[in-house]
């Protein structure tokens, strides 16, 4: 790995920034296989055979199958799929809820910058999953409730990065001058902020989705997440608890592992986008 | 007339004064060079008459009322001293002289020894920092302003263009009767450029008043 990092060749997988997309690319692609695989083993992952119970993996059933003789595999690639989805979602709510609050604070300042500072101080004071617990308890469970308690716990992060950012922009001289040339606070969130806080938002956001999966697993796994019948990867590793003990490690080992990559793929895709869109801060 | 009338300012109630008592005029087409050591309070002095700050007692008039700054640029415009931090390093230099509500024919129309039109489509960082000075203050000068304040404006820049920038600010503001506040540490540069020279002695630290 060192010499080809060493003898770098333009154009080709030599260079880093090359690499890097390529890297991105790739991953992008197998989160995509991951949703559409997912959404095709929708129905095997429902269908019992039991006379197919509870078999370790074998060269029919990679993954194995479970006390009813579902086909481990089609369940865990569906999990993964709602997974993704309620990730997606949540830190999508998420981020625009970060992305609203920074702008506000960084827009009008004073008063609603020092409540936005001191809501995101009160939330990452709390002890984040516990919030997130009574969160999705107050909200009845289910996948709505889930999507609404991860993002309403995830935006503070995002939310201080966004804008300290934009209190940059704001202190700076070129905004100094647009105001001096008679421009509204409106007219510089448009034309000066936006432009500067796109990056961050985009890195931001994706690097919330991780966050969003684990959490949504956590959640079903203590049976508060989505219904019980589908096939979550929180419910899959929660289901399996009962038959570890019996010797059925492939029940909790290969679908913990799957969230697990797929997990750092889309940490990855984040990280590596950050490198790209902000080389000086990933050197840092 | 450009007033500052009994003008203090200082950066939080914590703070000592940055300025006490501060009075200055420039007439119209008036040059006035403003000296005084670094720390004096000049570039304080220099954003609080163009509106950058609001001073916490006393007044700066143009023509005897104070500027409205969100009604059109300000009549006082500030170039700065770093010409890099004063443009968005996201624009090109035609989209930071176009803020200042320009259109395009007037951007085509500027002067090739002020802007040249190869630099219109290139970023801040695309050209050199004289050459960022002077788009700073063609985008100053575009707005028509009655007074421009020039803060230290070319002492990051080699003699030569040095030169340039003053001859190139002082004609143009000469044939517009614009008004210069020539702010510098530099007392030969401003006995070269400036008709009356203003001296600013830093306010003695006394602590919080």
């Amino acid at each position: 790995m060192s010499a080809a990092v060493a003898v770098p060749v333009p154009g080709r997988l030599g260079d880093r920034r090359t690499r890097t997309l390529a890297y991105v690319g790739l991953a992008v692609l197998v989160v995509l296989g991951v949703l559409v695989a997912g959404t095709l083993a929708g129905d095997a992952a429902q269908t019992t055979d039991l006379a197919d119970r509870n078999l370790g993996p074998s060269a029919e059933h990679w993954f194995g199958t479970d006390r009813l003789g579902r086909d481990m595999l089609a369940r865990t690639l569906a999990g993964l799929r709602l997974s993704l989805v309620v990730g997606v979602a949540a830190a999508a709510v998420s981020a625009v809820v970060a992305l609203l609050l920074a702008s506000a604070a960084a827009v009008f300042g004073g008063v609603v910058d020092r409540a936005v500072g001191w809501l995101v101080d009160l939330f990452l004071a709390l002890p984040h999953l516990v919030l997130l617990v009574l969160l999705a308890f107050a909200l009845g469970g289910g996948t709505g409730a889930v999507v609404a308690a991860v993002a309403l716990t995830h935006w503070p992060t995002l939310t201080r990065v966004l804008r300290g950012r934009a209190r940059e922009v704001m202190s700076s001289d070129y905004v100094a001058v647009s105001r001096q040339l008679g421009r509204g606070r409106w007219w510089i969130a448009r034309h000066h902020l936006a432009g500067h806080l796109t990056g961050h938002f985009v890195v931001g956001t994706v690097l919330l989705f991780p966050h969003a999966i684990l959490h949504e697993a956590a959640l079903s796994f203590l049976g508060l997440g989505v219904d019980p019948g589908q096939p979550s990867i929180g419910i899959l590793l929660a289901e399996s608890m009962r038959y570890l003990t019996a010797g059925a490690w492939w029940l909790a080992v290969l679908p913990g592992l799957c969230l697990l990559v797929v997990v750092k793929l889309v940490d990855a895709i984040g990280e590596n986008t950050r490198a790209l869109l902000d080389p000086r801060s990933h050197h840092l | 007339m450009l007033r500052a009338d009994d003008v203090w300012f200082r950066y939080g109630s914590a703070q000592p004064w940055t300025l006490a008592g501060v009075d200055l005029q420039v007439a119209d087409g008036e040059v006035v060079g403003l000296c005084g050591p670094s720390g004096g309070g000049k570039s304080t002095l220099a954003r609080v008459l163009a509106g950058h700050l609001r001073p916490d007692r006393g007044r700066v008039t143009v023509d005897g009322s104070e500027p409205r700054a969100r009604r059109g640029p300000h009549p006082v415009q500030l170039v700065l001293q770093h010409p890099e931090r004063a443009v968005d390093p996201r624009w090109t230099i035609r989209r930071a002289l176009a803020a200042t509500g320009a259109g395009d024919d007037a951007i085509a129309a500027l002067d090739e020894e002020l802007v040249r039109p190869t630099w219109l489509d290139r970023y801040p960082h695309e050209i050199s920092g004289g050459e960022l000075q002077r788009v700073n203050l063609a985008r100053a000068l575009l707005t028509r302003p009655r007074f421009v304040v020039a803060d230290e404006i070319t002492a990051s820049l080699d003699a030569v263009t040095q030169a340039r920038i003053w001859a190139l600010l002082l004609e143009r503001c000469r044939a517009a009767g614009i008004g210069v506040l020539a702010v510098s540490h530099d007392r030969l540069l401003l006995e070269e450029v400036a008709g009356r020279i203003v001296d600013r002695t830093p306010v003695p630290d006394r602590g919080p008043a």
